[in-house]
């Protein structure tokens, strides 16, 4: 049979002997370049593919206070970390996780998002709690890929009280990483970062750097031990925060802040514009914040009507009314149009015919003629209607602006409000379309009209007529570089007759004598009644303020403080006793002398007798008060 | 007969199949000594072991029966085999990585392939289908039947669909014809829609092969060509161009996936080209001398997909280095040589060819199979003769050894 013939089958089997070897050596062609040509490449991968370089991360810089207390400090946390494999299995992994821990289908997606962007082991939770790791620990084997490992955790002792000041941490985001302010040498995903507040504004002061070691891993994620071929570089720790923050102080203005009710207190420190208390009300716990919020507290957070997460310190504006009738008065004898001792020359009856209209003042009885003392006294609107006409409209805004009315404070917090005031009359023309007369100077010298500050900005003001008239910018940290301030050019005597109007306001017979005498402490400053879109519907109270500065008696004061009270009605009643008791503790704490809840004159008379140091100090004072202390006290006893 | 005689078994082929079956207990007894131990996978060797002596005997039967009984038996072997096959895709199951391929029939405790069984009975039935034959294979027509009787079982297993099984029928079929004096061009002819169904990726390059195709059918192929066929070859080029991409798109994800990967690994390194990555990384970190048996690092961390089974190779490559897979590469060889060798002194046509058919499925699955762990083909799971973990395989294996040396003994 020929086509089987022995000579025509050797032939065959030549061809096939040929084509396996060709065959043949291409396989061995191909093994010869991955085990001799590129071998040093795939040594190499093989120890980057078990041996993987982790972060260790670095404890941020504490942040302390004025007195060295800790405000901010880290202790031990766990994080969960899955490194980067398979999609699929990565994917099935994380959902089995999430039967049991808090795992939705969003941070799944989001943790492989970012496996595949930067195929480098993604955080899943950056703090979990023991709970969560030991239910991990017990499922080890479940959960290829994913290891546990200790991170320190970021504590916030002054707790709602300071959320606004100190800010919170949390995971970066992607859009931060695009941030020059996080710069890709520094920062990779799943770097803890400050947020907001302090935390935010001192991130890369805070950060320190983190340090790597070289871990061996197994395929399926599990620590196998540390590499020996590399040294690990240990983290460094960021560098610690000093405040001028008084700790007691800002603890003290949370306890004392009415239950319930929203508002801020700012106080510092006249010498150098230091913020000795920020405080925002209500507050929340930075804490929460820690390695991710749950959703349930931050619903809580955001849909609550009072805005807990909004720093009503330096983002809240308000109407400063009364308050800024002393910012007219300091224009005014900064342009020298008054001296502290004429007075207008009309008198209050009340009212005042000026421009076809009358124009009111708060109190209908009048208050006659008025030194300029008198009338920040009396808050007695006719002479300071007569003050900004004298001014004139033009020097009203152009001083204002000057001073900085529409603009921040530049305290060092990544955000603040700039306060709305009419830098010029274009102001009008392009709100209202008019062009304002002279009339909008009354309306402005009592702190009326377009006029809208922080309390931090009304505290920088207060600042200046604490010392020489000039602000330095309100400054958190110590020892840090910040815009300038301003200056008013007032003479000794100018601040002398304006801190007596202040006087005139706490002294007995003034409308918060009550609510600021103190045994050992002078409290000077100005209430305000500031109208909002509320009150002016008759639907609630008036915002309550009190502006002052406070120190011993006869000497210069050491704290400025601002207090308002959203809806607080009255700043004598309500806000003004916030100022003194806040102003009580400081002096107390820096002289190291005992502290009483019992602080204010009203609520000394309210638990007992009128005490001996207010009959001391207030001769005059207890005359008055000796008729009126039983209707006083009638209702503390009725109570009890 | 004399006892000799009785006794003439070629023990060059069965002495390095032995071999590669002892020396693949081995590396599966290293693919089980990882860091974290696996229960299973620890003792595959012992399973794989007690497989080999289930194997060998098998063979030692199966090495005596008389041949006019093999031949006899093709046809119902065939008949069995494509019962089996249609019974697979009904209730048959997956395993491992490919648990979505319905491969195995469970039976009992154990589970086995119902493909290797139809691969002998094909390899047996188109021997003597060939042989029968006393004229070459010259014309389309003349190749109907041999390529329906692939055709049929290799429809089966691609149904399942198990890429990598199918691709070694068509090794049988080709290693057959060739063998069946049937000329290279016209085995290239029969190729080229296949080739072109690649190629259809992009118009302009399908265009020149096409138009090379032509050509040569004009040029040189003229007088042996009828026009019916010159007509038919064209159409059919054209239809798998023109099926091209419903085709593509009626692949499975992974399988897209696989393919994609293979032109680049890079794309998607942790997604399917995982593996082929994984792989490499070993083959390469063994180097020239290896890591040592039962020492290397991406074996024992668990990095090495499917270390036991498919990518058994890969464990080789680590452990014992460029040494070790050119000498399994060479003994590979050895006995695809030899193979071909009984074949060539063969005097019997039906054992040639029988031969040529085990040649032609050995040399797919160890071109295929040792390719993929280096990344010069595709991944399609598909195991190393001997060497892989696996039952059925292994005894269907040495049920092919037992063939090879009855047929060719004959002679003796």
């Amino acid at each position: 049979m020929r086509l089987y013939h022995p000579r025509a089958l050797r032939r065959r089997a030549k061809g096939l002997v040929f084509a396996t070897g060709v065959i043949l050596a291409g396989l061995i062609i191909a093994f010869f370049r991955l085990q001799v040509l590129q071998s040093d490449d795939w040594v190499l991968r093989a120890s980057s593919n078990r041996v993987r370089v982790l972060p260790i991360p670095a404890p941020r810089g504490m942040i302390y206070d004025r007195n060295g207390i800790i405000i901010a400090d880290n202790v031990p946390g766990y994080s969960i970390t899955v490194l980067p494999g398979p999609v699929d299995s990565v994917r099935a992994t994380l959902t089995r996780m999430s039967e049991h821990i808090e795992l939705s289908d969003r941070q799944i997606e989001r943790v492989l998002a970012q496996l595949r962007r930067f195929g480098r082991e993604v955080v899943i939770y950056s703090d979990a709690d023991f709970d969560e790791v030991s239910k991990i620990e017990e499922r080890r084997a479940e959960f290829p890929g994913v290891y546990i490992d200790m991170r320190p955790r970021r504590r916030y002792n002054l707790g709602a009280s300071g959320a606004h000041l100190t800010g919170y941490v949390g995971e970066i985001t992607e859009d931060e990483l695009e941030m020059e302010m996080f710069p890709d040498s520094a920062y990779s995903p799943g770097a803890i970062v400050g947020k907001i507040g302090i935390e935010r504004q001192y991130e890369s002061l805070l950060q320190g750097r983190q340090g790597v070691r070289w871990v061996e891993f197994d395929a399926r994620g599990r620590i196998v031990g540390d590499f020996a071929g590399v040294e690990r570089t240990a983290a460094v720790k960021g560098e610690d925060l000093h405040l001028n923050l008084d700790f007691g102080l800002q603890q003290w203005i949370h306890q004392i802040f009415p239950d319930s009710m929203s508002g801020a207190v700012v106080a510092l420190d006249p010498k150098d514009g230091g913020v000795l208390a920020l405080y925002s009300a209500p507050g929340y716990d930075p804490n929460a914040f820690v390695g991710g919020i749950d959703t349930e507290t931050w619903a809580g957070l955001n849909e609550n009507d009072q805005k807990p997460l909004f720093n009503r310190s330096v983002l809240g504006l308000y109407a400063p009314a009364s308050t800024w009738k002393l910012a007219s008065a300091g224009i005014a004898l900064d342009a020298g149009v008054v001296t502290p001792d004429e007075m207008m020359p009309d008198p209050c009856e009340g009212q005042w015919y000026w421009g076809n209209r009358f124009w009111g003042c708060w109190d209908r009885q009048g208050h006659g003629y008025n030194t300029l003392a008198e009338a920040i006294g009396n808050s007695c609107d006719v002479y300071f209607y007569q003050l900004g006409l004298r001014l004139g409209l033009q020097r009203l805004l152009d001083r204002s602006t000057d001073i900085g009315f529409s603009q921040q404070c530049g305290v060092d917090l990544p955000q603040e409000s700039r306060g709305i005031f009419p830098e010029g009359p274009q102001f009008w023309q392009e709100l209202y379309g008019y062009r304002p007369t002279e009339g909008e100077a009354l309306n402005l010298a009592i702190g009326q009209g377009p006029n809208s500050q922080t309390p931090l900005k009304m505290a920088q003001f207060y600042v200046a007529l604490a010392r020489n008239g000039s602000a330095p910018a309100p400054v958190i940290a110590k020892g840090v570089a910040t815009s300038e301030g301003w200056q008013l050019d007032l003479a000794p005597e100018h601040i002398e007759s304006l801190q007596e109007g202040l006087r005139m306001v706490t002294a007995p017979g003034g409308t918060a004598h009550f609510g600021t005498a103190l045994e050992h402490w002078e409290v000077i400053g100005k209430t305000g009644t500031g109208q909002n879109p509320l009150s002016v519907r008759g639907l609630a109270q008036d915002h309550a303020w009190f502006a002052g500065m406070a120190g011993p008696p006869g000497e210069p004061p050491e704290i400025v403080l601002v207090a308002i009270v959203e809806y607080g009605e009255s700043g004598g009643q309500v806000a003004a006793p916030i100022v003194a008791k806040a102003a009580d503790y400081y002096l107390r704490s820096k002289r190291g002398m005992p502290i009483d809840t019992i602080q204010t004159y009203s609520e000394h008379i309210l638990s007992g007798p009128v005490p001996q140091w207010y009959r001391d100090r207030f001769p005059r004072g207890f005359a008055i008060e000796a008729e009126e202390q039983i209707t006083l006290a009638a209702p503390a006893e009725g109570g009890s | 007969m004399s006892f000799s005689e009785k006794w003439a078994i070629d023990r060059r082929l069965v002495s390095a199949t032995l071999f590669l079956s002892l020396l693949g207990i081995a590396m599966i007894y290293s693919a089980g000594q990882v860091e974290v131990p696996n229960a299973v996978t620890e003792r595959a060797w012992l399973s794989q072991l007690r497989w080999l002596l289930v194997a060998l005997l098998g063979f030692t039967v199966l090495s005596r029966i008389p041949v006019p009984w093999i031949e006899w038996a093709a046809h119902p072997i065939y008949v069995l085999g494509i019962i089996l096959l249609g019974v697979t895709l009904i209730i048959g199951e997956g395993r491992g990585t490919a648990a979505g391929v319905k491969s195995f029939i469970r039976l009992g405790g154990f589970g086995f392939q119902p493909a290797e069984i139809a691969k002998i009975a094909t390899i047996l039935w188109l021997a003597q289908h060939l042989s029968d034959r006393d004229s070459p294979l010259r014309t389309l027509r003349d190749l109907v039947k041999p390529g329906a009787i692939v055709a049929l079982p290799l429809a089966l297993v691609m149904l399942q669909p198990d890429l990598g099984t199918s691709l070694a029928f068509v090794g049988i079929l080709f290693a057959m014809l060739y063998w069946a004096a049937t000329p290279v061009w016209l085995l290239a002819l029969v190729a080229s829609p296949v080739v072109g169904l690649f190629l259809a990726y992009d118009t302009v390059v399908w265009s020149t092969y096409i138009l090379i195709v032509i050509a040569c059918m004009v040029l040189f192929l003229r007088s042996r060509l009828f026009l019916f066929e010159s007509v038919a070859l064209v159409l059919a080029n054209f239809a798998s161009a023109t099926l091209a991409r419903p085709l593509w798109n009626s692949l499975a994800n992974y399988q897209r996936n696989r393919i994609l990967v293979f032109l680049d690994p890079e794309v998607d390194p942790r997604g399917a080209g995982y593996q082929v990555i994984q792989s490499k990384v070993a083959i390469g970190s063994g180097e020239f001398w290896g890591q040592g048996f039962t020492q290397g690092a991406q074996k024992r961390l668990d990095f090495l997909p499917e270390q036991h089974t498919d990518f058994i190779f890969s464990v080789v490559g680590e452990e014992l280095g460029f040494v070790g897979t050119t000498l399994l590469i060479l003994l590979f060889g050895y006995v695809l040589t030899r193979l071909l060798r009984l074949a060539a002194v063969s005097d019997s046509s039906f054992a040639g060819l029988s031969l040529l058919g085990i040649f032609g499925a050995w040399l797919v699955h160890v071109l295929v199979n040792i390719g993929m762990t280096a990344g010069v083909v595709p991944v399609t799971g598909i195991p190393l003769p001997f060497v892989s973990y696996g039952g059925t395989f292994l005894v269907m294996s040495w049920v092919a050894v037992a063939l090879a040396v009855r047929l060719s003994y004959e002679r003796i």
